[in-house]
């Protein structure tokens, strides 16, 4: 681990008393995820309905593609009038939109992220990059697909997407959920030893726990 | 830029000056006076702003060329200093007491050509490669292509086609052209 801040070591407090501290046992939750079983079928319905009508999105704007956000969320094209809106946080959004190509260094802060997010949660990704590594496909530095790390729901193929295919985009996700196929965060948990594997194949410095809750 | 060039090779020996336009100056010192120079040109003659630091291997002469390219507001003039230091060997003085910009371009140079800086703030720490674990991947050396394919999972499929005849082909495709 190359971090210092996470190593286990003895501090002196404040008060003067020396302790020890192990912060990824004890700033982190260690636990493993469960997927979580729908309510109940009839019930479950009702809230895929209610889930897609508000898709509250993180963008994640690592490549070229966040630009394109601008337009979608201001008058010009007007996400807003499809129950979508922009959060500033994980904690609050439910759609992982990250828009463009992705290096080591940003895709583990995409783990993060995603990982914070509450369920049911659901991933779109933006342009040719994070299908097949788009024009940065032979690069030292930039991953080739997204789905080998996350659970994506939704492509968006373009150099960059204009706001109205991220929008069809938007429509294709709607529709996935009310169809009860919206079940990545579920897919995540139960493949999780093969996404971790992939994901620590690059990520070679993982100085995170496991599961960032 | 009569007067840099000169300066520099009075009082700074340099060699293979090369004025690539009236505004551009290129210049070859040795890394012993490099430093010097740089403190010359930015307090004697204007050259206040370091604009940015970069590297070239050159691989077959075994040398990493390193550049050092400033900027007169004054005189609206840039000069660009060349340094040459061995590839089996590569270590340069660190001028962040110059300009304290030039740290971060050394801890990338660290990074991408695996350049040392010794007394460079922060230079040993991963800039954007984290956890990089292969040669400096701007060494020519670095085979880009090959690391990406075993690395990143590539998606099957890829085709590439050779953009004239391809054009020819979609524009033109009964073979006449215009
Ligand atoms: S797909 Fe094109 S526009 Fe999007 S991040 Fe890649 S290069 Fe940029």
């Amino acid at each position: 681990m190359s971090n210092d801040d996470l190593k286990k070591r003895r501090v002196i407090g404040p008060d003067g008393i020396e302790f020890e501290v192990n912060p990824m046992e004890d700033y982190f939750c260690t636990e493993r995820p469960h997927p979580e079983s729908p309510a109940n079928r009839i019930l479950e319905k009702f809230f895929n309905w209610a889930r897609s009508e508000s898709v509250w999105i993180l963008g994640y704007g690592t490549g070229c593609g966040a630009i394109e956000m601008r337009p979608l969320m201001t008058p010009r094209f007007d996400a807003y009038r499809f129950g979508i809106q922009w959060r500033p946080t994980p904690r609050q959004a439910n759609l992982l939109m990250v828009s463009g190509y992705l290096s080591v260094k940003t895709l583990k802060r995409v783990i993060r992220s995603y990982e914070q997010m509450q369920n049911p949660k659901f991933v779109m990704a933006l342009g040719s990059c994070t299908i097949n590594g788009g024009m940065y496909w032979d690069s030292y530095n930039t991953i080739n697909r997204l789905d080998h790390y996350l659970p994506v729901d939704v492509y968006v193929a373009g150099c960059m997407p204009r706001p109205e295919s991220i929008l069809a985009g938007l429509e294709e996700l709607k529709k996935r959920i009310r169809a009860g196929k919206g079940e990545g965060a579920n897919a995540y948990i139960e493949n999780l030893d093969w996404y971790k594997a992939n994901q620590k194949k690059i990520i070679k410095d993982w100085d995170m726990p496991d599961y960032n809750w | 830029m009569d007067y840099v060039i000169q300066e520099l090779k009075t009082l700074f020996s340099g060699q293979n000056f090369e004025k690539k336009r009236g505004d551009l100056l290129f210049a070859t010192l040795d890394t012993g006076v490099l430093v010097q120079a740089l403190k010359h040109l930015r307090d004697m003659l204007g050259f206040r702003h370091l604009v940015l630091i970069t590297a070239v291997d050159w691989i077959e002469e075994d040398l990493f060329q390193i550049t050092y390219l400033l900027r007169n507001y004054t005189q609206k003039t840039d000069v660009g200093i060349r340094v040459f230091v061995p590839r089996s060997n590569p270590i340069m003085e660190s001028i962040h007491t110059l300009w304290e910009t030039a740290a971060t371009y050394q801890r990338e140079l660290h990074e991408m050509f695996g350049i040392d800086f010794p007394g460079s703030p922060r230079v040993n720490k991963p800039f954007i490669l984290e956890g990089w674990q292969e040669i400096p991947p701007y060494r020519r050396d670095f085979d880009t292509k090959k690391y990406a394919e075993e690395t990143y999972f590539p998606r099957p499929g890829r085709k590439t086609h050779d953009p004239e005849t391809y054009m020819k082909q979609k524009l033109y495709p009964d073979g006449t052209e215009s």
